[in-house]
């Protein structure tokens, strides 16, 4: 086990490098000149220039690479050109609303969606199957911005009963965490449906029945933990996505989040601030990955114990 | 949907030799697939959208793009049966036009994709070593965002406008199929690697050609169907966002973002287009996977 | 005098197949007493797993139904039995072993946590003293270090251990019948000698009565008393086992024999039978292996021939015609 957690943290580490380096060249990657763009059309010369000193972009490459990677270690980010604060004092205040609410939207999902996906599978071709399976699909075909929108509609303009918009009180938080969840709901359901099929097929499960167990505990203690490990590395996948993900919920529902900032900040051309988000995101999504592997390596005993 | 897609793996290789056999199982296929009707009704849903990419602007009752001030607003009516928009635009005749901009992008981003993929992949299983490599780690560093974010960045870096969606969408579709055809060519390099040794070099490629691709065909399928429902989802939620087509032209996303404006006071113009979306990437989710259930050796 | 355990009467097993029915286990009929093993042989889909499947109970219940006949264990009918009673039943009273016994046996479980699980079900005992228990069973069945293996995982054993865990676990509550579905099928050939005479010592000790489902006539000469030769889902013959071998009278039975290559011969092609199962939805009129059979007369492919007492060893049944004739003959002398 231990090699093989070693294994993972290493390999993720040049990841992490390369993925900072193309990030890193994402300015420069913009055709045009960026700093134009930034400073605007009617902009003179001298504001193209002062932009660009303030992005930097005289220095070699070299350098400039050497500055960006320092101040990831050390936390200066570099200005945002919107509101003239650190891009780490912009983005800082963002985080709370966007973790909280994708807190919420992966607590339901993951218990919906898994208990849905168990059931179907004991039920299997009956009608609740059906439906829970045509819900799942459709949980994934739905467009997130538009089911927000929906459900606004619904719920807060037509029966009032919560709020269109912010994170004000409790009630702010059902409707777009349903919103953000619903595809990874779907996922989990048809995956964990499709996963349990497998193990309830299998030699140990018929062992289970043969030995007197109740119906409940072989599906719960023998497939179900099986299962599990499966339902782990997929279910992690898409909870990493979630955070990204907040972009649509927090647009509709206008919530003050890092998802909402940004679309705001690629709309403003405030890349220094797109650039410290990306990683952010892709930083989360590759620790979030690391971090299911390593669960698997522990929940699987054949590779706990090799 | 996609991370499940990423851990496809391939079942099957049929020797060239078993192609007269495969007429038959072509008329078995089909019999099989009409029996899922969930499928059937979904494959029908699709050709009347293609249908109406084709002949939208002949068919359609109004103009796209004509603007009538009198009726701006308007909820369903017999004169527009989906209503208007904020220029008076028949809603109806703007999604019928704009299927043609929505199914294209979506199309071409993954036929693209998939396209590059199979090269890709078939580059890395057939040469090994260091391009192997190499492509892994740009699978590996694609896989390493969420879809949505990626296609994002993508759209950031070159600015807003539909070939950029397209493109966007194309780049993150291309890992997954790159994946399937370099396993399905290392299986099948590594079972004939003593044949191919002696026989000279493009005889290799007419081989992997005819024994990589009836292998992995169905694989393909399946993910292409599915990919262009998620192609369209991202085109739509990048024109959502403001990333994607122009607010003029007329398209799903587009027009369902300008709508939003009007929440309260025209809902219409919301639902509509959230509807069209939703059945469109409906259809093909459920022709995918009728596809794959028909296609799965085990489902008898 | 033996005590009669299980008493299958007239068995009938159905399954769904494409929205039909079909017969897998037609008026199947059998016993065992107390300490005895019985083989049970047959090609791969003549029905052996399933019968033993629906003692147990085992089947699946949307897809199969047992449609006929009467399972007496102990006297008691257990067709008849409920869901609950049928689990205080299973592991406790009739105990189960299968053919891949790595397979078997949950792979994200500990040994121990799967053995006392069995044990807990039907002893309302503590965990210490049915961990206790697990440790004894599992010396019983001849493992050396019983702590470590119960502290193992399934995929740290060989197969040959797993199986041992299995029937350590099968026995760990006391059953009295004892059904091993091909048990040493997925097994090498020297640990096979091993298992199989750890099941014999096992029904000395304990007097558990055998159900022992092959297709391996070998076993069958090492282990058995009784054999029944199933074929198509119905019994085609039973015998003492040596009888058996001395003198096999269903053409089947006589195929089978004749097709097992004997060491030190020098027999340059081994004889097979000709032909193939008939599958259970498309089974011909008559006699089913009538299609296969070299003394196949008319008669044979116009009425299917019961399963009679063989004249002179009434011990004995058969279904064929041929010994009909045979005792016409006798009868007549």
């Amino acid at each position: 086990m231990g090699r093989y957690a070693i294994k993972r943290i290493l390999s993720a580490i040049p990841l992490l490098i390369v993925i900072s380096f193309l990030i890193f060249m994402f300015i420069h990657m913009i055709p045009g000149d960026p700093a134009r763009q930034i400073a605007g059309q009617d902009a003179t010369k001298a504001d193209v220039e002062l932009v660009r000193e303030q992005l930097g972009l005289n220095d070699p490459l070299l350098v400039q690479y050497g500055k960006y990677m320092k101040g990831l270690f050390t936390g200066d980010l570099g200005l945002s050109v919107k509101n003239g604060k650190t891009v780490v004092q912009t983005i800082i205040p963002r985080l709370k609303p966007t973790i909280m609410l994708t807190v919420c939207s992966m607590i339901w999902a993951v218990i919906i969606g898994v208990s849905l996906g168990i059931v179907s599978a004991v039920m299997q071709g009956r009608a609740f199957d059906y439906i829970a399976m045509l819900i799942a699909i459709s949980g994934i075909s739905l467009p997130g911005f538009w089911l927000g929108l929906e459900l606004i509609q619904l719920f807060s303009v037509g029966l009032g009963w919560f709020p269109t918009g912010g994170l004000a009180s409790w009630r702010a938080y059902v409707l777009p965490s349903l919103t953000e969840g619903a595809g990874i709901m779907a996922i989990l359901a048809r995956f964990t449906r499709s996963s349990m099929l497998e193990t309830m097929r299998e030699d140990y499960v018929r062992t289970a029945r043969a030995k007197g167990l109740g119906e409940f505990l072989v599906v719960m203690r023998h497939a179900f933990k099986n299962s599990l490990i499966e339902i782990v590395t997929v279910g992690g996948l898409q909870v990493g996505g979630l955070l990204s993900g907040s972009v649509m919920a927090e647009t509709v529902f206008s919530i003050p989040g890092v998802g909402r900032l940004l679309v705001d900040s690629i709309n403003f051309r405030d890349y220094k601030v797109v650039q410290a988000l990306l990683l952010f995101f892709a930083l989360e999504y590759i620790i979030i990955n690391l971090i299911v592997d390593l669960l698997y390596g522990v929940i699987n005993p054949k590779v706990r114990y090799s | 949907m996609s991370d499940i897609d990423k851990n496809t793996s391939v079942n099957q290789f049929e020797d060239a030799e078993a192609l007269p056999v495969q007429k038959s199982r072509r008329k078995e296929f089909v019999q099989k697939f009409l029996k899922r009707k969930t499928a059937v009704i979904s494959l029908f849903f699709i050709v009347l959208l293609l249908l109406a990419a084709v002949s939208g602007s002949f068919v359609a009752p109004y103009d796209a793009d004509q603007a009538d001030y009198n009726s701006i607003l308007q909820g369903p009516s017999s004169a527009h049966i989906w209503g208007t928009d904020e220029f008076g635009r028949d809603i109806f005749s703007r999604l019928l036009v704009g299927t043609r901009l929505s199914l294209a992008s979506a199309l071409s981003a993954t036929i693209v994709g998939t396209a590059l993929g199979i090269i890709l992949g078939l580059i890395a299983g057939y040469y090994g070593g260091w391009i192997d490599s190499l492509i892994m780690r740009i699978c590996d560093i694609l896989f390493s965002f969420p879809d949505i974010l990626l296609a994002i960045a993508i759209v950031a870096i070159l600015g807003p406008g539909i070939t950029n969606v397209i493109i966007a969408v194309a780049v993150f579709t291309v890992p997954s199929f790159a994946r399937i055809i370099r396993s399905a060519t290392i299986s099948v390099k590594e079972s004939l690697y003593v044949e191919v040794a002696r026989s000279i070099g493009c005889k290799n490629w007419r081989i992997l050609w005819i024994h990589v691709f009836p292998g992995t065909i169905q694989s393909v399928i399946v993910n292409f169907t599915m990919r262009v429902g998620t192609a369209i989802l991202a085109a739509s939620s990048l024109s959502f966002l403001g990333f994607g087509a122009n607010v003029t032209q007329p398209d799903w996303g587009a027009m369902l973002s300008q709508g939003r404006n009007y929440l309260n006071t025209a809902p219409h113009i919301v639902l509509f287009p959230g509807i069209l979306i939703f059945l469109t990437v409906l259809a093909f989710n459920l022709l995918g996977d009728g596809l794959r259930d028909t296609l799965d050796p085990r489902m008898n | 005098m033996a005590e009669r355990l299980l008493d299958v009467k007239n068995l009938r097993t159905e399954f769904i197949r494409e929205k039909e029915w079909v017969t897998a286990v037609n008026d199947v009929s059998f016993y065992i007493d107390k300490g005895e093993i019985l083989g049970l042989v047959g090609e791969s889909g003549c029905g052996k797993s399933v019968t033993s499947l629906s003692v147990m109970r085992l089947l699946p219940p949307k897809t199969s139904k047992i449609s006929g006949g009467e399972v007496l264990l102990n006297g008691d009918d257990i067709l008849k039995t409920d869901k609950k009673g049928m689990r205080k039943i299973r592991g406790h009273e009739i105990s189960m072993i299968f053919q891949e016994p790595m397979n078997s046996l949950n792979p994200c479980m500990r040994i121990s946590k799967q053995i006392i699980e069995a044990i807990l079900l039907h002893n309302d005992i503590s965990k210490e003293e049915a961990h206790k228990r697990a440790f004894d069973v599992l010396k019983l069945v001849g493992i050396p270090d019983p702590e470590m293996t119960l502290a193992s995982y399934p995929h740290q054993l060989s197969g040959g251990m797993c199986q041992r865990v299995m029937i350590a676990m099968a026995m760990s509550c006391e059953p009295d019948l004892l059904i091993a579905d091909e048990p040493t099928t997925a097994l090498d050939v020297t640990i096979q000698a091993q298992i199989l005479e750890l099941m014999e010592n096992i029904k000395e000790k304990r007097n558990t009565g055998i159900l022992m489902i092959t297709h391996d006539l070998g076993v069958v000469a090492e282990m058995c008393s009784r054999v029944i030769v199933m074929y198509a889902g119905r019994i085609v013959e039973e015998a003492p086992v040596k009888e058996l071998f001395a003198s096999p009278k269903h053409p089947y039975t006589q195929g089978l024999i004749e097709s097992v290559p004997i060491l030190g011969s020098n027999v340059t092609s081994l004889p097979s039978i000709p032909g193939s199962v008939p599958d259970l939805a498309a089974m011909p009129e008559g006699c089913k292996f009538a299609p296969r059979c070299r003394y196949a007369m008319d008669v044979c492919r116009e009425r299917e021939p019961d399963l009679t007492p063989v004249w002179g060893a009434e011990h004995r049944r058969c279904r064929c015609v041929l010994h009909d004739t045979e005792e016409k003959e006798a009868k007549k002398a």
